[in-house]
């Protein structure tokens, strides 16, 4: 690990000072990722900020118009068992409960979660070439080892994935990020906080570097009763997803009102695509439409080798996955066999 | 074998040696940690992990480093009560925190938390060396609560790795200890 200063600033505007005059300094909480990133090299922050002891940011509270407010800094063990989020969001509840371990899920909060690194080996290794670690040096995962990595939005320049499962969940929830900055305060959009690499991969979110995560937003709860996390890795827990399904369905009678579908493991960020969702207005729910589903979601999807069959176990998840929600029988996060 | 003659350095790891980079070598900080019941006032470097402040500041050798990045739980340690890998915890951002370590599970009289009963009881190891990361998981998970099933047992320890196998023992361990638990 590189050295580096340490402040502890208690409050906001102090912290958001500690990093606008320092272009290498970088905040922490949970550290489950940045330290182990240090440890690495990867990351070499000259100066870090400590944020766990801002007031304000680790409390859960009403939203406007029956959402829920989670502040950053609630660790995803709070986030997940916590009563609101699990009677009114249980996909979220699901989601974190389905990644990393007991132990990672106390530290890590939910700011951090949204911040995590993709876990690409070309990226954690530092004697690689890597354009997301080192820009312009190239990608040699694309014709590399490359079972873990993204089918949809890559670009030349990086076929990472986002690592996060609770992020898939957030997408397909439609939550909004809430930063402060500079200037002030700001909402984005889940779906627009995580980005695709392009030509520029070193950027895994539209959130500056000079802005803080304050807290995630969930709207109105609409999926609480017909949704599932179908998570498929290479062991039954303590791993990251190879694919993995965020279902929701909101039903009117035996005919689905709306439906959001977010995958994860696939790439650069939660995959949502709308159109495909759209398919499912005013049906009623059944195998046909999912494959159809599946299929749309899954149009252009590219594999480089190694990840290819990525491809079809995706198409499959997302089946299996519409199947689960539209009958109400989410996938246990403890009894992993798949109904 | 000239390196194994150098002395250890207080605050680094010794695998690790001292962080590199430019600039002078910041002050150390003052942190209060107590550990074990014991309350201690610290000098720790920034990027000292609170499992390098354990083992090598403190000799408290019981807490293990398997893999250093989270991945196998050896480091498990109680932070105010709940678990977490020590190895991913910088000391300093833990000032004013209350650490159990396994040394701090048996009573002052040496007798062992009903936890370490359970794995002797159990077998629920054979080189040892996950063991405190385990048995330390596994007192959080009893006060978690939110296992009681084999199978969530299993899938809330899924955080600690046994390279030897003694899984099914260890949850035998827990599972007797869940039961003892209920049956207060």
């Amino acid at each position: 690990m590189n050295r580096f200063s340490y402040a502890r600033p208690g409050s906001v505007e102090d912290a958001l000072r500690e990093v606008s005059s320092n272009p290498a300094a970088k905040f922490i909480a949970g550290g489950t990722n940045l330290v182990d990133l240090m440890k690495y090299n990867v990351e070499r922050p000259t100066h870090l900020v400590d944020v766990t002891r801002l007031p304000g940011l680790k409390e859960i509270g009403e939203a406007g118009e029956g959402g829920l407010r989670i502040g950053a800094l609630v660790s995803n063990t709070a986030a997940a068992y916590d009563e609101r989020v699990k009677e009114r969001y249980p996909l979220l509840s699901s989601a974190i409960l389905a990644g990393a371990s007991a132990q990672l899920r106390n530290s890590a909060t939910m700011g951090g979660n949204l911040l995590q690194r993709t876990r690409c080996y070309y990226f954690y290794d530092d004697a690689t070439p890597c354009n997301k670690r080192a820009p312009g040096s190239g990608c040699p995962a694309k014709e590399g080892v490359n079972r873990i990595h993204a089918i949809l939005g890559t670009s030349e320049h990086c076929i990472a994935t986002h690592p996060s499962d609770m992020a898939v969940a957030l997408a397909a929830l439609e939550a909004v990020v809430k930063v402060a900055g500079p200037n002030g305060e700001r909402s984005i959009p889940l779906a627009d906080f995580h980005r695709l690499p392009g030509n520029m991969p070193e950027k895994d979110t539209n959130l500056h570097g000079d802005e803080i995560i304050l807290a995630i937003e969930l709207p109105e709860p609409r999926f609480a009763k017909n949704y599932t996390y179908l998570k498929l890795r290479d062991r039954l827990s303590y791993a990251f997803a190879l694919v993995s399904v965020a279902a929701a369905m909101e039903m009117d009678g035996d005919k689905v009102v709306e439906a959001r579908i977010a995958l994860g493991g696939v790439a650069h960020k939660p995959w949502r695509l709308p159109e495909a969702e759209e398919l499912l207005r005013g049906k009623v729910p059944e195998r046909a439409l999912f494959e159809a589903v599946a299929e749309r979601i899954l149009d252009g999807a590219k594999g480089y080798g190694h990840n290819d069959f990525k491809i079809d176990l995706a198409r499959r998840a997302v089946i299996r996955a519409l199947s689960q929600a539209a009958a109400g029988t989410p996938q246990s996060q403890v009894d992993k066999r798949i109904q | 074998m000239a390196d194994l003659e150098l002395p250890l350095r207080q605050g680094f790891a010794p695998d690790a040696g001292p962080a590199q980079g430019p600039g002078p070598l910041p002050d150390e900080i003052p942190i209060t940690l107590t550990i074990n019941g014991e309350r201690r006032a610290l000098h720790v470097r920034p990027w000292t992990t609170l499992l390098d402040l354990l083992r090598e500041d403190l000799s408290l050798y019981g807490t293990k480093k398997g893999c250093d990045h989270g991945q196998c739980g050896a480091c498990t340690v109680l932070l105010d009560g709940e678990r977490i890998n020590s190895c991913l915890a910088l000391a300093v951002m833990k000032d004013g925190c209350e650490v159990t370590t396994i040394e701090g599970l048996a009573g002052p009289d040496g007798t062992l938390h009903p936890m370490q009963e359970a794995f002797i009881e159990h077998d629920a190891f054979q080189c040892g060396y996950c063991t405190p990361g385990q048995i330390c998981s596994a007192v959080a998970l009893v006060k978690e609560g939110h296992a009681t099933s084999r199978a969530e047992i299993r899938e809330h320890m899924s955080g600690n790795l046994c390279r030897c196998g003694a899984y099914t023992n260890i949850v035998d361990a827990i599972e007797d200890v869940l039961a003892k638990e209920a049956a207060k």
